[in-house]
């Protein structure tokens, strides 16, 4: 049973006061807070644990080991992903999009070659590729998006085509919310014998994730937007690609064999994990991914939903707001971008911050659809498994606060 | 005190509702873009040089409260003054927005300037306020040596 309030008792920021008032966190997308279970595990492992792993024959390096190769298993169950060795640790979501950008990459791309991306793409799935692009005399290619902000599948009919090599797209857009159809997308990739790398940092930790059943190649995400701790991402790959792909970094923990001129790789995932990974961090990741588990995928993005379609409605009460996005909650995720006709996005979260509301304000990482949508930024508000209707009407009533600092630009 | 009486002062709201000097200038002696990454805010500044002094200074902004009334405010107190005049009033600003001291009293011409005192107690916001005063330090920078007025 998804019950809020008994979750926000696993959460202990929530019980914050900001300039007076309680805590109300919207600013999800940019950061998840973390329940006190994955607080708790970084504490026990420095205090009961911590040693290095893969190497020590001692008691707390086969633990730590065991811990933390444990979480692989756990990572792959939670994302339909049959074989843990295909699960890589990385620092986050845009160093697993380096990794596939870099690695596959440069061993794969020729000139004339077409990366596919979406307008939406934050910049992590976006300038690596740019750069690649660049190195490779290849050519970016960018689907387009319906007058409601939904992708356009028409666009990707007639944009995959046979020079494409990867399409590489966002989940759910962390502006717009709009989910991305990906499974269609890797049919169209597929059908021209391109890979598709998704971007889930906004989508893994709101909707239920199965590769198997998106169809796609390659999925990076971040465990710091799910409940766990900063510094642990995700690289999922297909097995068989991963193998072929030669190392990203390369150092201690990644090779098998070392002789004073060359080395040989070590196996799958290992051979892409190069130098003490963050031990401690991956072990607190998977009390996140418990917790998340216990509440189950589909509970979380019902209770978003309903958040979501909520507060969409509240907005377009307000007089001159402008949302971006699909309006239809179930098509997008709990992420609602919007604007004040003549109010500054930064000045609405500077007066929200006095209520003690946390959004973000500016350009999120995606500047080309900033200027796509005519705008130098937005204010979001994003929501996550501990945030209520209440919250919602509150943030409500302190634009209204915001409308009068201003000299009632917008509600008029 | 409210964030009001603060930040959102009566002189920043005008100047904000109202920015002076917004527009651009044809072949202008000197042409300067600013961003503030964090936030957006972007600045076109565009000067016209006749001798030593600032003959008409232009702005094209998009930014925050802040930044615009900032901007329209420093347009207003630095047109027809000497480059070197300008130079003195934009360190004035500058230590006044990011000095430690209590506040700056600023002498009466510029005593507009003053309602950006209430900037320093919100650190995310000097950089807003700053953004026209080091656009134009940089178009003042950009003249070349012993160009004066235009080419």
């Amino acid at each position: 049973m998804f019950n809020v309030q008994k979750i926000r008792k696993d959460f202990p920021v929530l019980d914050r006061q900001v300039n007076g008032n309680p805590l109300i966190y919207l600013d999800n997308a940019a950061t998840s807070q973390k329940p006190a279970a994955v607080i708790e595990s970084l504490k026990s492992y420095y205090e009961r644990c911590n040693a290095n792993i893969h190497r020590g024959i001692h008691a707390l390096s086969e633990e730590a080991t065991e811990a933390y190769e444990s979480v692989r298993e756990e990572v792959a169950r939670f994302i339909g992903a049959s074989e843990a060795r295909s699960v890589v640790f990385t620092r986050n979501t845009t160093e697993a999009i380096n990794v596939v950008a870099q690695s596959w990459g440069r061993a794969n791309l020729l000139a004339g070659d077409e990366i596919v991306l979406t307008p939406m793409e934050h910049h992590s799935n976006l300038v690596p590729w740019q750069q690649l692009a660049q190195e490779r005399q290849a050519k970016l290619v960018f689907l387009e998006l319906t007058d409601d902000g939904l992708l356009d599948l028409n666009s990707a009919r007639r944009l995959i085509g046979s020079r494409t090599k990867i399409v590489c797209v966002t989940q759910m857009s962390n502006v717009l919310g709009t989910i991305t159809p990906v499974k269609e997308l890797a049919q169209l990739a597929h059908a021209q014998g391109a890979l598709i790398l998704v971007d889930g940092a906004q989508g893994v930790p709101h909707l239920p994730t199965s590769v198997s059943e998106l169809g796609c190649d390659f999925l990076a995400f971040s465990f710091h937007k799910m409940l766990g701790p900063t510094g642990v991402g995700v690289l999922w790959g297909r097995p068989e690609l991963l193998e072929a792909m030669p190392p990203f970094l390369y150092g201690g923990d990644m090779i098998s064999a070392v002789w004073r001129d060359r080395a040989k790789w070590n196996e799958l995932p290992w051979k892409f994990e190069a130098g003490t990974p963050n031990i401690a961090d991956v072990i607190a990741a998977g009390q996140a991914l418990t917790y998340l588990q216990e509440l189950g995928m589909d509970q979380v993005r019902a209770h978003e939903v309903e958040l979501t379609g909520y507060a969409l409605r509240r907005l377009q009460e307000i007089g001159d707001a402008t949302i971006y996005g699909p309006l239809d909650a179930h098509q997008r995720g709990g992420v609602v971008s919007f604007n004040f006709a003549g109010v500054h996005p930064h000045d609405i979260g500077q007066i929200l911050n006095e209520s003690g509301i946390a959004i973000r304000a500016g350009h999120h990482c995606c500047q080309p659809l900033m200027r796509d949508l005519n705008v130098a930024g937005t204010a979001r508000a994003s929501f996550y498994i501990y945030n209520t209707r209440e919250e919602v009407d509150r943030l409500l009533e302190a634009l209204k606060e915001a409308d009068k600092v201003m000299g009632h630009v917008a509600c008029r | 005190m409210s964030l009001a009486d603060d930040l959102y002062r009566e002189t920043i709201l005008d100047h904000y509702h109202n920015p002076r000097n917004q527009g651009e200038i044809a072949n202008p002696s000197v042409q300067v873009e600013g961003v503030n990454p964090l936030c957006g805010d972007e600045i076109t500044l565009f000067m016209n040089v006749n001798g030593d002094a600032i003959a008409d200074l232009k702005l094209k902004s998009r930014g925050c409260s802040i930044n615009m009334a900032s901007g329209s405010m420093m347009s207003e107190v630095v047109k027809g003054q000497p480059l070197t005049e300008a130079q003195r009033i934009i360190e004035l600003i500058k230590s006044m927005l990011l000095g430690k001291s209590a506040d700056v009293m600023l002498p009466e011409e510029l005593e507009d300037l003053e309602s950006l005192q209430g900037v320093k107690k919100y650190p995310v916001r000097i950089k807003c306020a700053l953004l026209p005063w080091n656009t134009l330090l940089e178009a003042i920078q950009n003249l070349n040596p012993g160009d004066n007025g235009k080419k």
